[in-house]
């Protein structure tokens, strides 16, 4: 049994490194590119505006579902490997 | 034919299709009550989360909070980056946790009475607050589009939602969410499809939005810059000074929205943790639909509007009151457009009056300030009209507002009966309760939640108008906090986890309170509600990011300062970590 001890530390060690890295992401489209960096970015222009605009308009959002759906991929992916699927 | 009748088509053939499923999805169990049976597939479960979460605001309010521009992004960000939040660090273990409601896991997870019942109270005074606004928005959607009193529109609302939550649960709910989304998002992209092409010559609005103005060749978010400037308002693109404002606005949004109860119950519904994941996604690819079409709805419906009442520019003279469209008049019957001729001249002027820096280019045109009052929610309700659309899709636009309206309440009513009748009844009071005694008792708290909402309704009390200060408020400062820790925390005990969201709870409410008076009721705040007296320049409606801070270390504090959970507890939060059976996890 302590394999599966270990394994299942491992396991969540990965899922929390995961999550950290997609958190990461998450708060620099929206955050950062939409809000803080948003002085930063104003030299690239988009459509009549700034990146920062579309980021806080547009671009944090489609981020957010390709954040979601890699998250979910992975540790679905994860969860077979590991034998730990239901 | 006249459009009251093609109203009244949409609206109806919308209601036959809600009581078929009705029929069709009758709950036998009280698993089928409370969680669809834990049978629905992630897209079903995605688009009915969507149905559920976008409520008679975000269809009929938001683009009119988004038109203010730039600075309005928040709602957009923080009601998406919401569900990244639940993908990741709720929906999948609650999901495994495997029970009913939101406070069942923190009533067990912190093995406290006194936890369960500060969960109930939270999830009902949240809950409660948005139903009210679900009410007023189908009573003020029935009032306008199909002739009846407001009165009788909450009431005919409240009528149709009776029949399949009551006996549908959570099934009934599911499927007619889904079906409700199916309307709402067709209502809602049609007339945004029409405008964008009208002003861009791109029939996809969230394109649309970032391309060309075809009429004067500039990009359309430079012209309208160009025009609001010209009147006096904030250019539409324009920066925000206050930035840590925003950002703990927004982050106020996303864990509100990660925290309230009617949405996480939503994926008590899929059958595996790894559909709940899935779900979230599918969820948010729905919402997005209509997220990513209202900014371009806000931005080229305040082009129009403002075009409309210059005709031939802001330079020149504005539009004669004599001769504005039919879609003006018919919006001044409801009251929702008003016109003041303060300067005599007969025309329409429309300006940012309250702009001291504008006044002397005001006074020189001879304006005696803004005429025109335009209600925010005429930019989605009048959409269709200002465009000269066909009737049917302003039919299609009333069913899509009830659609949105009743699918949302419905999913709060869910949350909040079955929070008395599972976590009140069934596990504080009377335990031994037969699982029939319990179906019938998680039915009447659904009937019975239904009168007090409509009730409330009818009646709206002071704290009506505030959704977003109380109902993500206390999800953020108190719910999504106390739930993240019991997942990833094994440290974390009854009394910390208590200690937390109490502190965190009444820090937010304190704050609120002093700006916008105790319980909301008028000349009771003890400082204006100003950005001067801000602490930090921190708004009222940002601080449940502060507060969910508090409860966090509060909860760490006290919880190392007392004994560890049993061993039992800490083996619940191994088991829901991972997606099999608790036996792999933990040694025995």
């Amino acid at each position: 049994m302590a394999d599966d001890k270990s394994q299942a530390a491992q396991y969540w060690s990965t899922n929390l490194r995961l999550i950290l890295g997609s958190l990461v992401v998450w708060a620099f489209v929206s955050y950062g590119c939409g809000i803080l960096f948003r002085p930063l970015l104003s030299g690239i222009a988009v459509g009549g505006t700034d990146l920062g605009f579309w980021f806080a308009q547009q671009g944090s959002i489609l981020s957010f579902i390709g954040i979601i759906f890699f998250y979910a991929w992975r540790m679905n992916k994860l969860d077979k490997e590991m034998g730990l699927e239901e | 034919m006249d459009q009251f009748y093609i109203n009244l088509l949409f609206v109806g053939a919308s209601f036959v299709l809600y009581f078929g499923i009705a029929i069709w999805a009758r709950a036998g169990s009280t698993k089928e009550f409370y969680v669809a049976g834990g049978g629905v597939h992630p897209v079903a479960n995605g688009m009915a989360t969507a149905a559920d979460w976008m409520s008679a605001a975000s269809f009929i309010s938001m683009a009119g909070l988004l038109s203010a521009g730039y600075i309005n992004s928040s709602f957009l960000m923080g009601w998406t980056g919401g569900y990244v939040l639940l993908a990741m660090l709720l929906a999948p273990y609650l999901r495994k946790f495997g029970k009913f409601t939101v406070p069942d896991f923190i009533g067990d997870r912190f093995y406290s009475k006194g936890a369960r019942l500060v969960a109930v109270i939270c999830l009902i005074v949240a809950s409660v607050t948005y139903v009210i606004g679900q009410m007023a928005g189908a009573g003020v959607a029935f009032a306008r589009f199909l002739e009846v009193s407001n009165t009788a529109g909450i009431w005919i609302a409240a009528g149709v939602v009776f029949f399949y939550a009551v006996f549908g649960g959570m099934k009934g709910i599911t499927y007619t969410q889904v079906a409700q989304y199916v309307v709402l998002i067709i209502a809602y992209t049609i007339p945004a499809v029409f405008i964008s092409f009208q002003l861009t010559g791109n029939p996809l609005p969230m394109f649309g939005m970032f391309g060309e103005h075809v009429e004067s060749g500039l990009p359309l978010l430079e012209k309208l810059d160009m025009v609001v400037r010209d009147l006096g308002f904030r250019d539409y693109t324009a920066d925000v000074d206050n930035k840590l404002n925003m950002v703990l606005f927004t982050l106020s949004l996303m864990i509100g929205t990660a925290g309230l109860p009617h949405v996480i119950i939503r994926f008590f519904t899929v059958p595996k943790v790894a559909d709940a994941r899935w779900s979230a996604g599918w969820a948010l690819i729905f919402i997005a639909l209509l997220y990513l079409t209202a900014p371009a709805v806000g931005s080229m419906a305040r082009l129009n509007l403002i075009n409309t009442i210059y005709p031939n520019g802001t330079e020149q003279g504005a539009l004669e009151y004599s001769e504005r469209p039919e879609w003006i008049k018919t919006w001044e019957e409801t009251g929702l457009i008003t016109f003041e001729d303060k300067n005599g001249d007969e025309r329409i002027q429309m300006y940012n009056d309250k702009n001291e820096a504008f006044a002397a280019t005001a006074e020189a045109r001879g304006w005696n300030g803004s005429e025109l009052k335009v209600n925010n929610d005429i930019l989605v309700l009048a959409n269709p009209e200002i465009a000269q659309l066909p009737g049917w899709v302003i039919g299609l636009i009333a069913a899509g507002g009830i659609a949105a309206a009743l699918s949302t309440a419905a999913g709060l009513l869910l949350a909040i009966s079955s929070a008395v009748s599972h976590d009140l009844i069934k596990t504080m009071i009377n335990p031994d309760i037969s699982e029939k005694g319990e179906l019938t008792a998680a039915r009447i708290s659904m009937a019975v939640a239904i009168l007090v909402a409509t009730y409330l309704g009818l009646n709206p009390p002071g704290f009506a108008a505030q959704t977003v200060a109380l109902a993500f408020g206390i999800a953020g400062a108190s719910i999504f906090p106390a739930l993240m820790m019991g997942i990833f925390s094994k440290r974390v005990n009854n009394k910390g986890a208590v200690a937390g969201m109490v502190a965190g709870l009444a820090a937010t409410l304190v704050y609120i309170f002093t700006f916008l008076g105790w319980f909301f009721i008028p000349g009771t705040n003890m400082l204006a509600n100003t950005p001067d007296n801000w602490i930090l320049g921190i708004s009222p409606l940002s601080f449940g990011a502060v507060g969910a801070i508090i409860n966090f270390g509060v909860a760490f504090i006290v919880s190392n300062a007392t004994e560890e959970p049993p061993v039992e507890i800490q083996e619940l939060v191994e088991s829901v970590r991972y997606p099999k059976g608790a036996g792999a996890a933990v040694d025995h």
